[in-house]
Parts: C-alpha cells; sequence; structure tokens
C-alpha cells in the first residue's frame, strides 16, 4: 500500500463520504479476496436479546416470564410482524421482513457459541478468534487466507485504521474505514458517564451542561429516545455495499454495532438500535444492487440475555440469542431452529435460552456454500470444532 | 497497592506507566528523583546557539522565499524528544517540578520565533536548577534568549544610552514587569510603575546576537540606560552587574518566597491552598535561601499533600497519564500527541499569555472541554480494544478505581466502552 490515505481520499470524494458525520459504536473494515462472492458479518456488539428481535410468541411459558417486555401480537396495531405462526419479528425490523417476505433472510434461532461464558468481552473476543482462546487472528482473516492469492489483493485493501475488529484482524491485509473526526461514543455511554460523574463538584455540572449544549435531550439520555447518530449505521452499510459491488472492491466486510447490553429500560432502549440495523440492512442490499445475489450477510451477537426480565425493566446477559442470515441466494422465508422452549426446566441454568445450534456450524455451513471451504479448510478457520457439523441447506444451490 | 502508593504515583508522578515495578516507599522514591542532575539532559539536545542560527537562517530564507523552514525543523525534533521523555520517564515527580517552572517562567510559542529557543530554554535554564536555588533559576531564565526575546528585553534600550540615543530606541518594561509581577515578588510587595521603570533600565543591554557569530546571549554596554536606578528603595550603578544584583535580591525576596510557596501549593495540593500548607513552604524557602529542592520534598511531607485526588488533571497532564497507563505497543500509539494537546485545549509550549497555564479546575473543566475529553477518550480507546480494561484500571489507579466505575466498566457492552468509561472517569480526570 504505497499511498493508502490518498486512495482513501479519493474513495471517499467518490463514495460523497469526505465530511463529518459521526459514527458512534458503528465501524466498518474490510478485505479482498479473489472472488466475485461477498461475504459481511455484522457484530451487534453487548448482547442482542434474542427473544425480543424473534419473539417466540407461540411459546406460551412466555408471558408467564417476562411480562413487561411483551409486545402486541400479530395483527394488532404496532405488533409482532409475523414469521410464520409461531415466532414474529419486532416491528422496528420492517426492512427485514420484507426481505422474509422475499425468501432472502433466514433467522436462526436458539443459537449460541461453544463457551458459556456471560462476559461481554471474552464472549466477543471468542465470537472473533472463532475459538475459546486467544488465536494470533480472526476467523474472518482466516477465510481470507484461504482464498488463492492474486498479486493485485492488497490493491483494493484499505487505508489501516485503527479499529479493525479482532475478527478481521490477522496476517492478511485487512483495511477499516472510518471518518477523520473523532468518532462519538452512543448518548448510552455519555448517560453512563454523566451519571458517574455527577457527585463531583466540578466535572459533574460540566459534563451535564456539555451534554445539554450538544443538544442531548433528558430523554436521549435516558434511553427513551432514539439515538443522535442513528444514520451512522446505515450510512456505513450503504458505503459497504457500494465498495463491495466495486469491481475491484474488496469482498469481505465486518460490521459492527452496538447499543445491546439492555439492562434497564429494555423495551424502550431497543427499538433504536433494531431499527438502525434493520434500515442498514436494507442501504446494504440497496447498494449492492445486481451483486445482492452473490452476497451473504451473517449478523451475530456473543450471546443472548435472561428469559426473565430483571427488576429495572431490562435483561442481563444470558446464553442463547438469534442470529440472522441475509442475502439473495438464502433459503429464507423460514426460522430455522430446534426449539427448546421456555418453560422453566428447559431453561439453561434455569435462566437463558437454551442454545441449541452451534455459531460455528451456521458460519461453516455458509462457508462451505458460499465460498465451497472444505473440511479441512474449515477446521483451519475453527479449530478444535470438527465434531461440529456445518449446518446445510442454508443457500440456494 | 497501597492507596498512598497510588497517590504518589499520581499526585506527584504522571501516572502509572503500564505495569512498570511500584515503589516500596512511596515518600523515599520521591525524594530519591531529585538526587544527582536531570536525566533528560544526558539526551543531546538543540542549545539556545544553534536555535538562534536557526533563526538566523530562517530570517535570510523568507528574503529567498523558498519553502525550507529551519525553526519549524528544529522545534519538531526537539518537541519529540521531549514528548517521548514525558510518556517514558522514570522520575515522573522530577518531570513534574519542570513542567511547573517552564510554566511558572513561561516562553510560549505564541511568539513565534520562540519556537527555536524554547526546548533549549527548558534544557538550559529551568532542568538544571529544578534541584538548585531559585535565584540561579531566575537568572538562568532572565539572561537566556528565550526570554530576551519573548519578553522584548532583546530590544530594549536606554533612551539617554549611546545607541538609544543614536538611533531613537527606547525602553521596553515588558521583562522587568512580568519578572516584578509573576516570577518574583508579586504587586503584594508594593512595587510602583517608577521601580518596574527603573528596573527595565537596569535589565537595558540584556540582549541577544543573532545575526553575527557568536550568536547568544550579549551584554550591550551600549545600550545600558546611563547613571544609578532606584529599584524599590535600593541603588544600582550603571553596568550588567546590577541586574545580577537586583535579580539576586528579588529571588530571596520574603514576598516571592509567598509567591512560590502559594503557587507550588496551589499545583500539589489543593486550587484553594491550605495557609499552613503554603507557611510551611515558605519557611522552608526562607530558612534555606530558596533551595527549590527542600521546597520539593517538604510539599511530598505536607499531610494536605496526601489527601487523594483533589485536583483536576490539566488537559496534557490527562493525555500523558492516559497514554502512560494504556501502554500501547510503538505502532499502535497515536502518531501525533503534540495534536492530540492542542486538540484538547492545552497546545505544548503555547500558553496564551506570560502567566502561563492555569493550575485551577475552573479554568480546566468547561463544558465542551470535559466532553472533548471523553470524545477523545473513546476514540483512543478504539486504538486499545485488544487490553483489558480492568487490568489498566487496576494498575494505573489501584485502590483509587471507584466501585462506582468498576461496576458500570463490567457492565460495559464491549471493551472500547469499558475502557472508555475507564479513561473518562472522574478518579481518572483528577491526580
Amino acid at each position: 500500500m504505497s499511498h493508502p490515505s490518498m486512495r482513501l481520499t479519493r474513495r471517499q470524494a467518490l463514495l460523497g463520504l469526505a465530511t463529518s458525520f459521526t459514527l458512534g459504536r458503528a465501524s466498518l473494515a474490510l478485505a479482498a479476496a479473489p472472488t466475485d462472492r461477498r461475504f459481511v458479518v455484522v457484530i451487534l456488539r453487548g448482547a442482542l436479546d434474542g427473544l425480543s428481535a424473534v419473539v417466540p410468541y407461540g411459546d406460551k411459558a412466555l408471558d408467564l416470564l417476562r411480562p413487561g417486555l411483551l409486545m402486541a401480537q400479530p395483527g394488532a396495531e404496532g405488533g409482532l410482524l409475523d414469521l410464520g405462526g409461531f415466532y414474529g419479528l419486532h416491528p422496528a425490523l420492517s426492512g427485514l421482513h420484507a426481505m422474509y417476505r422475499a425468501n432472502e433472510l433466514l433467522p436462526v434461532h436458539a443459537v449460541a457459541g461453544p463457551y458459556r461464558i456471560r462476559s461481554h468481552f471474552e464472549a466477543q473476543d471468542y465470537l472473533e478468534y472463532g475459538a475459546d482462546h486467544a488465536m494470533s487472528s480472526g476467523w474472518l482473516n482466516r477465510v481470507a487466507s484461504l482464498m488463492p492469492q492474486t498479486k493485485g489483493a492488497t490493491d483494493t485493501a484499505f487505508s489501516v485504521g485503527s479499529v479493525v475488529p479482532l475478527l478481521l484482524r490477522g496476517p492478511q491485509p485487512v483495511g477499516s474505514w472510518l471518518p477523520k473526526t473523532f468518532a462519538q461514543p452512543e448518548p448510552d455511554l455519555y448517560a453512563r458517564l454523566a451519571a458517574l460523574h455527577r457527585a463531583d463538584p466540578i466535572t459533574g455540572p460540566a459534563i451535564a451542561e456539555g451534554l445539554k449544549e450538544r443538544g442531548f435531550s433528558a430523554a436521549t439520555l435516558a434511553g427513551s429516545d432514539e439515538p443522535a447518530n442513528r444514520y451512522a449505521f446505515q450510512a456505513l452499510c450503504s458505503s459497504a455495499g457500494k465498495l463491495l459491488a466495486a469491481k475491484d472492491g474488496p469482498r469481505l466486510a465486518a460490521l459492527e454495532i452496538g447499543g445491546w447490553d439492555t439492562h434497564a429500560g429494555q423495551k424502550n432502549r431497543l427499538a433504536g438500535p433494531l431499527k438502525q440495523l434493520d434500515d442498514g440492512m436494507v442501504a446494504l442490499k440497496a447498494a449492492l444492487a445486481d451483486e445482492w445475489g452473490k452476497t451473504v450477510v451473517l449478523v451475530m451477537t456473543e450471546f443472548g440475555r435472561t428469559v426473565r426480565g430483571n427488576g429495572t425493566g431490562g435483561t442481563d446477559h444470558g446464553t442463547g440469542s438469534v442470529a440472522f442470515v441475509l442475502g439473495g441466494s438464502v433459503t429464507g422465508g423460514r426460522v430455522q431452529a430446534n426449539w427448546p422452549g421456555l418453560s422453566s426446566g428447559n431453561l439453561f441454568e434455569n435462566r437463558d435460552l437454551q442454545p441449541t445450534a452451534d455459531l460455528r456450524a451456521l458460519t461453516k455451513g455458509l462457508l462451505a456454500q458460499h465460498f465451497r471451504l472444505d473440511p479441512a479448510a474449515l477446521a483451519h478457520v475453527f479449530p478444535d470444532s470438527e465434531r461440529t457439523t456445518a449446518l446445510p441447506g442454508l443457500l440456494r444451490a | 497497592m497501597e492507596t498512598r502508593t497510588a497517590h504518589a504515583l499520581i499526585r506527584f508522578g504522571l501516572g502509572r506507566k503500564g505495569a512498570e515495578p511500584l515503589p516500596a516507599d512511596p515518600q523515599a522514591w520521591l525524594a530519591q528523583q531529585l538526587e544527582g542532575p536531570d536525566p533528560a539532559l544526558r539526551v543531546p539536545g538543540a542549545s539556545a546557539e544553534d536555535g538562534l542560527l536557526a533563526i538566523r537562517e530562517q530570517r535570510a530564507r523568507r528574503l529567498e522565499k523558498d519553502g525550507q523552514n529551519p525553526i519549524r525543523s528544529l522545534y519538531r525534533a526537539e518537541q519529540a524528544k521531549y514528548v517521548a521523555h514525558l510518556l517514558t520517564t522514570d522520575v515522573p515527580f522530577r518531570e513534574r517540578l519542570v513542567t511547573f517552572w517552564a510554566n511558572h517562567f513561561t516562553v510560549s510559542l505564541k511568539r513565534g520565533e520562540c519556537a527555536a529557543t524554547v526546548h533549549a530554554f527548558v534544557r538550559e535554564a529551568i532542568r538544571p536548577h529544578v534541584t538548585g536555588r531559585f535565584s540561579d533559576m531566575v537568572l538562568a531564565v532572565m539572561r537566556h534568549p528565550a526570554m530576551l526575546m519573548y519578553l522584548d528585553n532583546a530590544t530594549s534600550f536606554g533612551p539617554d544610552s549611546s545607541v538609544g540615543s543614536r538611533q531613537r530606541k527606547g525602553l521596553n518594561e515588558n521583562l522587568a514587569r512580568e519578572c516584578l509581577e509573576l516570577h518574583t515578588v508579586t504587586p503584594a510587595s508594593g512595587y510602583t510603575q517608577a521601580d518596574v521603570t527603573s528596573f527595565a533600565k537596569v535589565l537595558t543591554g540584556w540582549s541577544i546576537e543573532i545575526n553575527k557569530d557568536p550568536v547568544g546571549y550579549v551584554y550591550r554596554r551600549l545600550a545600558q540606560q546611563p547613571g544609578e536606578k532606584l529599584v524599590m528603595g535600593r541603588s544600582y550603578p550603571e553596568g550588567e552587574q546590577s541586574g545580577i544584583t537586583l535579580l539576586n535580591w528579588l529571588a530571596l525576596h520574603p514576598s516571592t518566597h509567598r509567591n512560590l510557596a502559594t503557587k507550588l501549593v496551589r499545583h500539589f495540593v489543593s486550587d484553594t491552598p491550605p495557609e499552613a500548607a503554603v507557611r510551611r513552604i515558605e519557611a522552608v524557602l526562607a530558612s534555606s535561601g530558596g533551595d527549590l529542592k527542600a521546597a520539593a520534598l517538604a510539599i511530598t511531607r505536607l499531610a494536605e499533600a496526601w489527601a487523594p485526588l483533589t485536583k483536576l488533571r490539566s488537559p496534557n497532564d490527562y493525555i500523558v497519564a492516559v497514554l502512560r497507563a494504556v501502554d500501547l505497543p510503538a505502532d499502535k500509539r497515536p502518531p501525533d500527541v503534540p495534536g492530540l494537546m492542542a486538540g484538547l485545549g492545552q497546545p505544548l509550549m503555547t500558553a496564551p499569555l506570560p502567566n502561563g497555564w492555569a493550575d485551577t479546575a475552573a479554568e480546566w473543566a468547561g463544558s465542551e472541554a470535559m466532553l472533548r475529553r471523553i470524545d477523545w477518550a473513546y476514540g483512543f480507546a478504539g486504538r486499545a480494544s485488544a487490553m483489558d480494561p480492568d487490568q489498566i484500571g487496576r494498575l494505573a489507579l489501584g485502590p483509587l478505581l471507584s466501585d462506582a466505575t468498576l461496576t458500570q466498566m463490567q457492565r460495559a457492552g464491549s471493551r472500547r466502552d469499558a475502557m472508555t468509561l475507564l479513561l473518562a472517569s472522574p478518579e481518572f480526570q483528577r491526580r
């Protein structure tokens, strides 16, 4: 990469993205690969409550376990978007629902990685290493390393930024894209810091005043309003789509978006990030245009949340959650799950959704069917996963 | 880590560097740092003479209008060494004293050509005297080309001197006034405008040679105002030596000791210096003849100086503490630390006025200023996302890391958020 920053500037100009919107917790990293197939991984950092995103409203135990977190049934105003009579999508996910109806969205429920820990950081690390121990590369970087390398490959690598996620770190050249201005945290993080500083006679009032001056309403900081930078993820998805669609563009992308750690006020706090995710996926599809058929998107989170609500209208760290697979060749229009049931004997450690599918099995299935990776290659991507069989039938042949 | 140890590293130092070994005896650790010469002086650096030659070259080039900028090149090289020293020094208490005294005797890039000599100023006029006598520091400062240029004494002429009368040039009171008001006795001593003017006359001829070799400080006899001068009730004959005698007298003046004691206590103890503590330091300065090492040691022995986290870190202190705590590998470090400092409101060596950077929280805790710290911490946390915020918090703050912050960190949705919560926490803003 002789002049990465110049190339980046030119690309930004091409995309009309040269200026200064801020990105909150969203970020984008890309890598080249000699293929015309595109693969996008979206990490939902902070643990998505799968039972709120894809609600098993047909499971009657749900009403007893989380009465404060329920949404109206399908058909009612502002109600769930039905997925075939047992599951319903959160009403903020209308774009995903349209893809479901076009057989381009496959929700995979009761899924989790092989680890059983409830620390965000460790779980996110393992999710991205593709192993339950630290490695020198993330699994998506290992996917890139398995593709035969062409000499032009680095031409499509981007300026190496500071925030390449673990998922894509490793020996294969990777780039990340961020505008030059300081990225700003989500309102929720400002709110937490404002609370920590509240008792400080000097910094407390200064931070409270500063947030007011920047136009954060009390409602925003309490999480009952949409985040100020709600278009950031959508914009990133749109640029990701345009870059991936380009003839000589990158082929692998890692996106991430935060805001899922809903320990309190979950009903209010979750709608915003879900809407951002939905808008982002719609924008990605639109930007990929004709290449959507050659694209697979995997949306996943580090773990799920407790089935029962906690004392503050939220949920705590759990185990099983939901993942989404999107794309023009996905065998969508159905929910893939071996549903474990929510009655108390069926919960994991009597608190969490019992995982019945392994995220590695799902990912291996996608890599096998999309990139034709053989079992040896898949074992390189996910070490110690030989006994986890790739899920079949995820993509149309 | 014991509270006293954590506090010593933070209050008197620049913040712990990564997992560097902890001192067994914090008090002894502080005292040891004041022994021997400043280790920063072992690293070669550009001298004031080098700087003056760069100015000469720059002035010539400006006429030729080419793109070279010898002053900027020299400044950047010196600045890089200075920043590296801040981030890595293992005598951080001494470095804090260097920063304190360099700020007391501010030379600022607000006067552009001072860039050529400001780092030499710190090396030559400040560092050698931080553990020496205040009178020696004052003299070194007042004869240093950087200060003579910054406060205009280089171009001050006795109106009745042979140069002044021939070239119709006159007095510039700037250095004399700031020396009385800021550096030494302060208006509390009761000096008058006549004293300022007379002092300026005493200092006439204290100048710099730039245009011909050898460059450097020069006493221009023909610029000295002729005759005797009366300053604060004392009489001084014509000549260079009178300035030296007068500065020595000012350095030992009780009002000067009061001024220095108040500023030292404000810096190391509290925005509102406790009277008893000020008196203690004042007494040490008076009885030791202005021994700055004795004063620094006395500060570390004040009971009031061991109340944790009473002071807000200035932006630069904050950035340095973060970069030391999150000890990133070289390729991950922010490439432009001076740029960060400017971004958070305290550009290096660029205090707005001769009274230097403020030393109270009220001056730094503006609402937007605090949010910029948070935003910077968030941006920086993105670089450090492979590191363990919990561990860094415990290493850097020890028992000063609050349960409230720790709880929020453990609840954070990502390692980056947890790192942001740590670095932007109330305790990390303070020292």
